[in-house]
């Protein structure tokens, strides 16, 4: 199966959920829609369920229209980000409810049924009831729900954004290992560039219902085509700064002064944007990272095994990212290090002029 | 200002506790220094919350005492003790204005009525809640509610500690973020013990000068943040701190190196011969930071077969593995991997050996 | 969200669209059309206009009935509210307790209401009932057969009896509602009993105790059966109430005509405050959530 969108556009009331989107995604390809909260990615969703309909545009399914044909109609599963199970039903009954309404036997039903629980790891939990379940329990049960009806088109709305860390680290492995194996076309939404990235696949770049990029989800990621895409597309947001290009060297800020080396080299002089990620700053100095400035520590936060440094640089407030758990104080003055081979160069309107080269190559699959 | 002690302090739920498992807090000896940030951290169920409850007195424990400042409190009501606490759901009085709010707790405990009008106006300055002070509480947000359920235990003069259960369950992500630095920001101003419930790893290490880490009733370890992350000393710290966690290994010691599907591993001075004495199940850990991915081999190194690199844009997770075993590997985003095979250096400082789950020192 | 073209949800509504005209809108037409003429007898009627409402509305009687109503009901609010409230308070909060006084309370409210008036007529006769007979014995003459006094307190203790377990019912199940942590912050707060009450539990009843408020005003406005049973309305018309007035008027008088005139002004009272009872209603539940 393959399922197309064509110009599609909803508004609401007046109000553009949805502007002009046009998106073919193929079967057997994991598809990540990454933006932020209302950036239009559950609307997509509904539109290529057949929830909603579309204002304009067209739904092809194998070159079929099918804008305006029923859910019931189509071959669709969904998980959201709640946990949405039947509550008066046990697990079994829960997963074995979608298959309930095809024409499949009572013995076939109980086979896929344990065999999908078997997948999800939740055979022992069976005859338990949704209260009965912790939070990750629920969510394994409605994955399993989703998949034990087989769809051609398998949508995931933030399936993991309800998590605690270490359960969303164990089903995001679990999850990719699910994907590899179906013939059936996966739409993944999610606001995390680490989610994204571990998922791989095709990434599609939403904000405020527009497509903002695609492709493969890692090139993206290396070649964000405008601010807006490497701000979405960087956790933390990628640091943002002003300057110039001006007498052979680039002028960031008040005093960051750099060569124009390497990917730098062929930029014409005049006012640009230079974006730095947050793991392409350091707080100490070491091959690489030689551009030294002042700073002073806003506040540090730990997220899993990295340190996020937020600090501030004259006006500019960026974030450090460092390997590993380190705390500092509120108020305490840093040197941080730059690494000017790493920085992205935006034109004045938002454009990308120049990415750094990807580093280490690509990756064995 | 207090030292806060909990001595051999044991708490069941049920009225005749039988057996270990009756024990929703098993035995805890425990002292919390004054001014310091502490943050108990643990999945639901470990007991952190029955812990959190006995210090402010909202539970008598079963067994045991508690001392605030070398008194003995374990009887007293928690109006009786210099303790606030801050719960899971905020808590305001509906029909008050946040001023009527804040100054609850000292007009309660007859305050003067000018110390109430500067006490409040410090505290609301502190919390960015001058402007809303003549509101109505109930329309305000989750996270205005919550900075008033901490106003009304910092506004306190006498205050001991100030406690959190999971204080920003309710709060939006993206505003989070800014309360964490507030609490930070009121820790290093008012110096004030604080005591932070959460069963979330970062919002711990964030937080907290140390943290404790329970399980089951019982604490595993308390340390700072880094001491966690570096040398954890139970397998489920390893764990349960970092993403992805620790990789734990079933081990046998032979000589001086652990032996991991008949592969050889070396340890640091005289930790084959602990781990030996201290028998029981052992297991040996290292985590995904620490270990060395290298494209040959070299004296010392372990072969394994590459499953799978995934380049995170700011680093790379290799999935390798290990006779049956799978590890990760965290390398720097601009390594190669190689396709096939590798050999994995364990750094000897940074690997760990577990005789039933506690850490060989 | 679109919503699809699709009219065929009238055909569900219209069962319940003909019910309602058959029970309400058409019986009222009917009202209309009677309070607006004088009936002889069958086939021989005249248009009297407003005639039949001039009538009634200076009709002293029914002015004393009016009066009389609204004291009875400003009345049964002054007493079951607090009463209501202060049993829900007094109620055990877990344990067996909590299933046995739900029960007790729960036992006026499933008996019929002409049977409840029956009840009292036995309970409170001076010769055999309990009441009574506890009270002459102390000396005070009671008999609300006799006395206006005796009988405004006999129908105004059945009243209380009957309904105030609706009240505790609503306020306990309010109370029940109010998380832990609400008494656990009070607490370290330092909150007096009263204040606990003041500040956490009336604030977090107001919603049920708005609706009590309402469901008592209204049930007792338009109260008939159980002092109709008690009293008949009397001694003389001391206890003779909107309703029980109309049904003189209709049965007792056979006045058609007035009594459709009274009913529809009666009606006209009722409806502002359904409208405010139905707002109340929806706004429960959305002002003081936390």
């Amino acid at each position: 199966m393959s399922l197309k969108l064509e110009n599609v556009t909803t508004t609401v009331g007046g109000e553009t959920h949805i502007d002009n989107i046009s998106l073919e995604l193929s079967p057997g390809t994991l598809h990540v829609l990454i933006g932020p909260t209302l950036a239009g990615k559950t609307s997509l969703m509904r539109l290529m369920a057949g929830l909603d309909k579309p204002s304009t545009g067209r739904v092809l399914v194998d070159g079929e229209d099918v804008t305006g044909v029923s859910v019931r109609l189509r071959s669709v599963a969904m998980v959201y980000q709640q946990f949405i199970n039947y509550p008066s039903f046990t697990v079994y009954d829960n997963i074995a409810s979608s298959l309930r309404l095809t024409r499949l036997s009572n013995h076939e039903i109980d086979l896929k049924v344990r065999e999908v629980a078997i997948t999800m790891r939740i055979d022992p939990l069976l005859d338990r009831r949704p209260a009965e379940l912790s939070g990750g329990q629920q969510q394994r049960t409605a994955i399993a729900r989703a998949l034990v009806k087989d769809a051609r088109l398998l949508l995931l709305d933030e399936p993991l954004a309800n998590l605690d860390y270490k359960l969303r680290e164990e089903l995001r492995v679990e999850l990719q290992e699910l994907f590899k194996r179906r013939e059936t076309i996966v739409v993944y939404a999610t606001t995390e560039p680490s989610e994204a990235l571990m998922l791989g696949g095709a990434a599609v770049v939403l904000d405020e219902g527009r497509k903002l990029q695609s492709g493969p989800t890692l090139e993206v990621f290396q070649n964000p085509a405008s601010v807006a895409v490497a701000n979405i597309f960087s956790d933390p947001p990628m640091n943002m700064i002003d300057g110039e290009i001006v007498d052979g060297e680039a002028r960031l800020g008040e005093d960051i002064r750099l060569p124009l080396d390497g990917h730098l080299g062929q930029l014409s002089p005049g006012p640009y944007r230079f974006g730095v990620r947050a793991g392409h700053l350091s707080v100490v100095s070491s091959p690489g990272h030689e551009f030294r400035f002042g700073a002073t520590v806003d506040f540090a936060e730990v997220s899993g095994s990295e340190t996020f440094i937020h600090i501030r640089h004259g006006g500019a407030a960026w974030v450090v990212q460092e390997q590993g758990v380190h705390s500092f104080d509120l108020g305490q003055p840093i040197d941080v290090f730059l690494d000017a081979a790493r920085l992205f160069v935006f034109a004045d309107s938002g454009r990308l002029v120049a990415a750094p080269a990807p580093a280490g190559g690509g990756t064995p699959r | 200002m207090a030292l806060i002690e909990l001595k051999e302090v044991a708490h069941a739920y049920v009225a005749r506790p039988g057996g270990p498992e009756d024990y929703a807090l098993k035995r805890l000896d425990m002292v919390w220094q004054d001014g310091a940030a502490y943050a108990l951290l643990g999945p639901s169920g470990c007991g952190k919350t029955t812990t959190l409850n006995i210090i402010s007195g909202l539970i008598r424990p079963s067994e045991g005492r508690v001392l605030i400042d070398h008194r003995d409190v374990t009887a007293l009501a928690p109006r009786d003790r210099n303790v606030a606490q801050v719960f899971q759901f905020p808590v305001i009085y509906d029909t008050m204005t946040v001023f009527d709010n804040l100054a609850f707790p000292l007009r309660n405990r007859k305050v003067d009525r000018n110390e109430i009008r500067s006490r409040v106006h410090e505290v609301a300055e502190m919390l960015e809640l001058t402007a809303d002070l003549k509101r109505r509480a109930s329309g305000l947000t989750a996270d205005v509610k919550q900075k008033i359920s901490l106003g009304r235990g910092l506004v306190r003069k006498d205050v001991a500690a100030i406690l959190f259960d999971e204080p920003l369950t309710v709060i939006d992500p993206h505003l989070k973020w800014l309360l964490r630095r507030k609490l930070k920001q009121i820790h290093q101003q008012f110096s004030t013990t604080l005591i932070y419930v959460t069963h979330d790893q970062n919002e711990a290490l964030t937080f907290a000068d140390q943290v404790v880490i329970m399980d089951e009733g019982e604490v595993l370890q308390t340390g700072s943040p880094r001491e966690l992350f570096e040398n954890p000393r139970h397998i489920f710290v390893g764990y349960f701190i970092g993403s992805p966690g620790m990789n734990l290994m079933p081990c046998r010691i032979d000589g001086n190196a652990a032996i991991v599907e008949g592969a050889p591993i070396a340890l640091g001075e005289g930790i084959a011969e602990r781990g030996r004495a201290a028998g029981g199940e052992l297991v040996l850990g290292i985590r995904p930071e620490f270990l060395r991915l290298k494209p040959s081999a070299e004296q010392g190194n372990v072969p394994v077969s590459v499953l799978l690199a995934e380049n995170l844009g700011d680093f790379k997770i290799v999935t390798v593995s290990l006779g049956k075993l799978t590890l990760k590997v965290k390398v720097p985003e601009d390594q190669e991997v190689p396709g096939e095979w590798a050999y994995l250096n364990f750094p000897p400082e940074w690997t760990k050996v577990y005789a039933d789950g506690r850490l060989v020192e | 969200m679109n919503k699809w073209q699709d009219n065929r949800a009238w055909f569900l509504v219209m069962p319940l669209l003909l019910i309602v005209a058959l029970s309400a809108i058409i019986p009222l037409i009917m009202v209309v059309n009677t309070s607006v003429q004088d009936i002889f007898g069958p086939g021989n009627r005249v248009f009297v206009g407003t005639e039949w409402f001039e009538e009634v509305l200076s009709d002293r009687r029914l002015h004393d009935a009016l009066r009389r109503q609204l004291t009875f009901s400003g009345l049964v609010l002054l007493i079951e509210i607090p009463l209501g409230v202060a049993i829900a308070l007094a109620m055990p909060k877990r344990g067996w307790g909590v299933s046995v006084s739900l029960v007790v309370l729960a036992l006026p409210l499933v008996i019929p209401w002409n049977v409840i008036g029956t009840i009292w007529i036995i309970f409170t006769r001076p010769d055999i009932g309990l009441l009574g007979v506890l009270v002459n014995g102390l000396g005070i003459q009671f008999d609300h057969t006799a006395a206006a006094l005796d009988a405004w307190v006999s129908v105004m203790l059945m009243e209380v009896w009957h309904w105030t377990p609706l009240v505790a019912l609503l306020a306990y199940a309010g109370l029940r509602a109010i998380p832990d942590a609400y008494y656990q912050a009070a607490r370290i707060d330092g909150a007096s009993a009263w204040a606990v009450f003041r500040h956490i539990q009336l604030p977090k009843m107001r919603g049920v105790l708005m609706i009590a408020v309402l469901l008592r005003f209204m049930d007792s406005f338009l109260i008939y059966a159980e002092p109709f049973v008690l009293t008949g309305g009397g001694p003389g018309n001391s206890t003779t109430f909107l309703s029980t007035y109309l049904v003189k008027l209709a049965v007792g008088q056979s006045a058609p005509g007035p009594a459709a005139a009274f009913s529809l002004i009666y009606f006209l009272i009722v409806l502002p405050i359904c409208l405010v009872f139905y707002q109340a209603l929806q706004n429960v539940g959305t002002g003081d959530k936390r």
